[in-house]
């Protein structure tokens, strides 16, 4: 075996290879007529990540005919790379120079790069055939998703079922971690935004019923819009982005990283163990929190009713039972029990479609929350044309 | 095997009284303790301990990814993580993973680090990236596959690939054999013997692999009792007293690839080339 390369003799901790001391790479001419090309330097990556270096060698290159009989003196160089060897070839447009000169080492090299020089593959662009193809994919495709949703909710029925006759098998520690996850820790941010949008729509409304003289009906407005449609809705929204981007990343994650493979050998079925929990915990939690947002944005529109048109919160306390019939109540809690289980169930069906890639995760989070807000939008519409005859006076 | 460099050739890595500490719930938990280890250039160092012993830490704050709690790291004349753009030319790093990037084909994956000067032509660079992917073994029919459409052992080779796109000085390996299939890892030892041959590398690499070890290394370095406990040829390395080393070369495996290692003139000739 050839000795490696010979070092310098001194010892030093500035590298040969530093900033400073890259030896220039240059290509000259010499020998009657210009007829050899010599080149100097180091010809590394290095050398050519230099905007000043690069230039020089690509001027002299560009000078320099590639094809003419021209002899190379490569001895010169310090050092040739693969980057330099394949800035030389490719000017030699793949072929060796009739007269060549140069260091076996460097030789070694070159040979490498004039083995291995090849044209790239061409990568197939699809053709309309494909394409519409591709398009009329979507159909079944669309089919395959509403197959595994529904089995996903039959699969959900039947563990509920395995649950209730079994109860002490239950994974209870699980469901009550998600309560916690989900429930407790939505409170902050479901009541800052909810005390927010009560503020704003109190401050909107007062300006347009002044002009009636209908101040008293702020609190028809409020408790109605606010009960039954806004706190629901709002915090749907938030936990299908909070809770439902959580549930999507970590079953993803533990798809990817085989974690659901090692559940299924070893005989726990992950529906039982990663699905129910999460479904009954949002199906739990999600009605309460909505409960909780429409009282802080409640509490936020009594406030600024008071600021914006002196309308007293004992007279805004005392006429809200009056102005909004309990049935909106239940209403608003069912409807958000549905929104909890809607969400979890999108968010556990896009974790288990995550494939075992770190591109797929991503993917599947935002198509999780998209989906479970437009679902949530989607079931809400559906609910008050259902229950338009329902707790109006 | 490899020749060792010279005694006096130049210091690539350097570091001094380094200490690593990680904070536990049982307290502060000491890696690494007054550890020195000077690595000179055309070496190849495998650095070799048990579980937790930090080898990867040791590489990780080589590349400045991690820094030590007290203590001193030189790269190539500079404190490491400041190499700047220009770093792939001077720092390879093949991850134990590949961590190679998800969005882009292989090609570009390998071409990143050329790319990213917007100084050279395209063609140059996919000419460029086109040889290296052939030199780690893979046909340009892979060129345009995506990573997630990879083996485990093509993504480290095209890891491999990636990290010398730029032929640095200093390469640095995390497990590179580990999940290669035996012929993969000899080819694996060819390609990285050849790039030694050819352009002077250093190569600092963390293996398990006892094959790969005993094949490439001109120096091997034991990371025990938070200390760089001995460094030296693999034969002095072996002859050591330390019960780690005893059970790490002595034991079942140690002695099977020990006895390739002995039978050197058979063993090692087809290697050669």
């Amino acid at each position: 075996m050839p000795p490696s390369a010979p070092p310098p003799a001194h010892d030093t901790l500035a590298p040969a290879s530093g900033e400073t001391d890259v030896a220039a790479p240059r290509i000259e001419r010499s020998g009657g007529d210009d007829a050899t090309v010599v080149a100097h330097g180091s010809w590394t990556a290095l050398a050519f990540s230099s905007r000043h270096h690069w230039g020089t060698v690509s001027q002299g290159l560009a000078r320099t005919s590639p094809d003419a009989e021209l002899a190379w003196d490569l001895r010169p160089i310090e050092q040739l790379d693969h980057i330099g060897a394949q800035v030389l070839w490719n000017h030699w447009r793949g072929a060796w120079p009739a007269r060549i000169e140069l260091d076996s080492q460097h030789k070694a090299v070159l040979e490498h790069v004039a083995r291995f020089t090849c044209s790239a593959p061409v990568e197939t662009q699809p053709t309309l055939a494909d394409r519409i193809k591709s398009f009329t994919n979507n159909g079944p495709r669309a089919m395959y998703v509403a197959r595994d949703f529904l089995a996903m909710i039959g699969q959900l029925v039947l563990d509920i079922g395995t649950l209730i006759r079994a109860p002490h098998r239950g994974p209870w520690r699980d469901l009550s971690g998600q309560l916690y996850q989900f429930g407790t820790t939505a409170l902050p941010i479901t009541a800052l935004v909810g005390l927010l949008i009560g503020v704003v729509l109190a401050y909107l409304t007062s300006n347009q019923l002044r002009n009636y003289g209908a101040e008293t009906f702020m609190v028809n407005i409020l408790g109605l819009s606010l009960i039954r449609e806004l706190g629901p809705v709002l915090a749907a929204v938030l936990v299908a982005g909070r809770s439902g981007s959580a549930i999507t990343a970590q079953i993803g994650v533990m798809r990817v990283t085989e974690e659901l493979d090692a559940m299924r050998v070893m005989g726990i079925p992950p529906g039982f163990r990663l699905v129910m929990p999460r479904v009954l915990a949002l199906a739990i939690a999600m009605p309460l929190i909505s409960m909780w947002t429409s009282m802080a944005a409640l509490f936020g529109g009594m406030i600024a009713a008071d600021l914006a048109i002196d309308l007293s919160p004992a007279y805004f306390l005392q006429a809200l039972p009056r102005a909004v019939p309990l049935s909106n109540l239940w209403l608003a809690l069912g409807k958000s029990a549905v929104f909890g289980i809607l969400i979890a169930l999108v968010a556990c069906y896009f974790g288990m479609k995550v494939k075992p890639n770190t591109e797929s995760l991503g993917r599947g989070t935002t198509a999780s929350v998209v989906t479970s807000i437009t679902v949530v939008i989607l079931v809400d519409a559906l609910f008050a044309v259902l229950f338009k005859g329902v707790g109006f006076r | 095997m490899i020749d060792a460099p010279a005694a006096d050739a130049p210091r690539v890595v350097e570091i001094l009284k380094l200490w690593t500490t990680f904070q536990s719930p049982e307290g502060e938990q000491v890696v690494h303790r007054d550890l020195d280890l000077t690595i000179r250039r055309g070496e190849v160092l495998s650095l070799v301990g048990g579980s937790g012993t930090g080898k990867t830490v040791l590489l990780r704050q080589i590349l400045g990814l991690e820094h030590p709690a007290r203590g001193q790291v030189t790269v190539l004349g500079q404190r490491p993580g400041q190499l700047g753009a220009k770093g792939a030319a001077k720092v390879g790093m093949l991850f134990q993973h590949g961590a190679l990037f998800s969005a882009f084909s292989v090609l570009e994956n390998i071409a990143l680090p050329l790319r990213e000067l917007k100084l050279l032509p395209d063609e140059l660079i996919r000419d460029a990236a086109l040889v290296k992917l052939q030199m780690v073994g893979l046909g340009p029919q892979q060129a345009n596959k995506s990573p997630s459409d990879l083996s485990g052992g093509m993504i480290k080779r095209v890891a491999l690939a990636r990290a010398l796109i730029m032929d640095p000085p200093l390469l640095l390996l995390d497990e590179p054999t580990a999940g290669l299939d035996p012929e993969s890892a000899d080819g694996f030892c060819d390609l990285l013997r050849s790039l030694h041959r050819e352009l002077g590398l250093t190569v600092v690499m963390v293996t398990h692999d006892l094959d790969t070890l005993f094949d490439l290394s001109t120096r091997i370095a034991v990371l025990a009792d938070q200390q760089v406990i001995v460094s030296g040829l693999p034969r002095e390395v072996i002859a050591h007293p330390h019960p780690f080393i005893r059970e790490y070369f002595l034991g079942g495996r140690g002695q099977r690839a020990m006895e390739a290692l002995h039978d050197t003139p058979a063993g090692h000739a087809p290697a050669e080339r």
